[in-house]
């Protein structure tokens, strides 16, 4: 694999990891909303 | 079986070289904002109050619905987007993105969509959600669009949807305001569809795909083009004869819907390219308009001004 090719694997890893870390804040704050009795 | 030789091809081509921002492209986030917003006017329509979160996560469902939606589109027409000179930049067309990562990207992005709509809102907006990236994907793309000149009128339905998702968001069911919505987008989108296909027709020519203009001629489109803006306009006004909108409504969609109607007669007169890309232009300022008319129609009443 060339430097450019680690480059762009190395680019996706991190945003898959971002949005995996921002499914699961969502999934926090809808559990918080569910709970208060908010939710619908 | 061509055009599996050409999307394998691509897929041998395009290993390795994608980037963030082709996942990103592939997802059509400019066409995302029509979709985006007409399911958050349903929203606010809807009786009834949720909590701005889940109304963000509603939001964020239909986004990421909408451009799974795309993605699987682009992966499963890469053969012939690269052929079109509208589509051959995206990036399944160039080979950025083989057409099966495309496929896993966009089922993966659909399953999660419509999970989180279920377990955040409820099942019936999920399954709203799910109907419409089926049907965008089985019914417009792989059944209707390289067959039959109705692919649009049909396959339309699932940009109809959207209003319908957020109303059911909020309500848990789907009330008659939300199948108003749903017409008036359903009957809006063969005479924007057809008046791009008027000034794309060659490339749809090219590739094979049987869209009115190419099949039928310049001529019925245009006259198509002119009968369906005739229909749409009493739909447009249903919002107001079922008393879910107001005059002020009303009267915005006379006036927009009279641009729409004057741009289409234009259109059928002129018979020029530049007549087609104005009405498609319209088109799109047309659906905000109405939509906006809907929304504020509805704060209006909230605070006592109703009309």
């Amino acid at each position: 694999m060339t430097r450019e090719e680690q480059r762009r694997r190395r680019a996706k890893s991190i945003a898959i990891a971002v949005l995996l870390a921002g499914l699961a804040a969502l999934f926090y704050l809808i559990t918080i909303v569910k709970m208060s009795g908010a939710g619908a | 079986m061509e055009h599996r030789q050409v999307a394998w091809e691509l897929k041998a081509a395009g290993a390795g070289v994608s980037e963030v921002r082709d996942y990103w492209a592939l997802l059509k986030p400019n066409v995302m904002s029509l979709v985006v917003f007409s399911a958050a006017v349903g929203m606010f329509l809807a009786p009834g109050g949720l909590h701005p979160l889940l109304m963000a996560v509603t939001i964020l469902c239909v986004a990421v619905a909408a451009g799974a939606a795309a993605a699987i589109n682009n992966g499963y027409d890469a053969d012939i987007d690269c052929l079109m000179a509208r589509t051959r930049r995206r990036p399944t067309a160039t080979g950025r993105i083989g057409p099966q990562d495309a496929l896993a990207f966009g089922v993966t992005l659909a399953v999660m969509s419509v999970m989180v709509m279920g377990l955040a809102l409820n099942w019936v907006a999920a399954a709203l959600l799910a109907l419409t990236v089926a049907f965008y994907v089985f019914v417009y793309t792989i059944w209707l669009k390289r067959r039959t000149p109705q692919n649009i009128v049909i396959g339309g339905a699932a940009g109809a949807f959207p209003p319908m998702i957020g109303w059911a968001a909020v309500t848990g069911e789907v009330g008659i305001a939300a199948i108003a919505l749903f017409l008036i987008i359903f009957a809006w989108t063969p005479p924007h569809f057809w008046a791009l296909s008027l000034y794309r027709r060659e490339d749809y020519a090219r590739v094979g795909v049987p869209m009115l203009p190419v099949v039928a001629g310049v001529e019925r489109t245009r006259a198509h083009i002119l009968a369906y803006t005739a229909v749409l306009l009493p739909i447009s006004l249903l919002p107001w004869g079922l008393g879910v909108a107001g005059n002020a409504y009303a009267l915005a969609a006379l006036v927009l819907g009279a641009g729409f109607l004057g741009h289409a007669v234009r259109l059928w007169r002129e018979r020029s390219e530049r007549a087609a890309m104005r009405t498609f232009r319209y088109s799109i300022v047309y659906l905000f308009g109405l939509l906006s008319a809907l929304a504020v129609d509805k704060a209006l009443s909230l605070v006592g001004l109703g009309w």
